[in-house]
């Protein structure tokens, strides 16, 4: 059976099309689905949440979009277990409309950033990097205004306590290296219930060696084992 | 009804705007600032005759879109 794959697509998302090609790509059935259709469709493995500016980042990243009717649906989809994948503003999406915990502030430096970064996969006791192994170091693309991951000590506890801290950004070697100002370095989380993940880093941007990385290709193969 | 809605970080989270704004602002001569914060200022326009009514819709809305209070903290000031 071919793993069924929704991605959301927002007024504003730009990303939909890279998700779509990347899980193509891993054999999967895709679909996009309008933010104004208002039930997931039967079958569906995996929701994507893709990247973009979803309503222009207008109020905040993310804000607008989680008073959209499909998000009513996503947020039963993920209560009954089913798994989400938030990338980039997907990501903001996610933590706006309480999925995720936190909140992604304007980068530190203010600046937008758009390059490859590396990155140490924390946990892999999840769907998501299951065919990851803990502290490999991935090198995948960034592009966001507001990619600063804050939580508060509390809520930090709690990620480091259930596991659900994914990826932090580092050097080539491992080492820390923060682009954006992010709580820890934190690049990517997931609930606990460890059906919905969110990260700023674009996986399906990183899947031909021709264009720099392949690396997402391992990450988003996690999905297809389940 | 007018309902001035402003947002601002909540305090302990840190306001990279307003620090950028306060560093240009003493290099640029002023050297008496002590601190800026940046924020948001939503107004309001409400079919609504009472204040209280129209205050506590607009809390609503607060929690439900306009802040992230997560982050932030919201002030609400109705305006006759």
């Amino acid at each position: 059976m071919k793993t069924k794959v929704g991605i959301i697509q927002f007024p504003g998302t730009n990303c939909e099309y890279d998700a779509q090609n990347a899980f193509s790509a891993l054999g999967c059935e895709t679909q996009i689905l309008w933010h104004k259709e208002n039930a997931i469709p039967q079958g569906t493995d995996l929701l994507v949440v893709a990247g973009g500016f979803s309503y222009g980042d207008y109020l905040r990243s993310g804000a607008i979009a989680k008073m959209s009717p499909i998000m009513k649906a996503v947020k039963e989809f993920a209560d009954k277990g089913g798994k989400v994948l938030g990338i980039c503003n997907g990501f903001q999406v996610l933590t706006e409309c309480g999925l995720l915990p936190g909140a992604l502030k304007r980068n530190e430096g203010l600046h937008f950033i758009s390059r490859h970064h590396h990155l140490k996969i924390i946990n892999t006791n999840n769907t998501f990097l299951s065919q990851c192994s803990a502290n490999e170091i991935l090198n995948i693309p960034i592009a966001h205004h507001d990619g600063n991951f804050y939580i508060d000590p509390q809520g930090l506890r709690e990620l480091y306590a259930n596991d659900q801290i994914l990826l932090k950004y580092t050097d080539e070697q491992g080492n820390i290296s923060n682009p954006n100002g992010s709580v820890d370095s934190i690049a990517g989380i997931c609930n606990l219930g460890k059906n919905v993940f969110g990260l700023m880093p674009h996986p399906e941007r990183a899947m031909e060696s021709l264009l720099g990385s392949d690396d997402g290709r391992r990450m988003l193969e996690g999905f297809l084992s389940a | 009804m007018k309902v001035i809605v402003n947002v601002f970080l909540k305090n302990g989270v840190l306001d990279s705007q307003g620090k950028a704004v306060q560093h240009a602002l003493t290099s640029h001569g002023f050297r008496t600032v002590s601190d800026v914060r940046v924020g948001k200022q939503i107004i309001i326009e409400m079919d609504e005759n009472d204040g209280e009514s129209a205050r506590a819709k607009v809390a609503q809305m607060c929690e439900d879109l306009l802040a992230n209070t997560v982050i932030e903290d919201y002030a609400i000031e109705i305006q006759a």
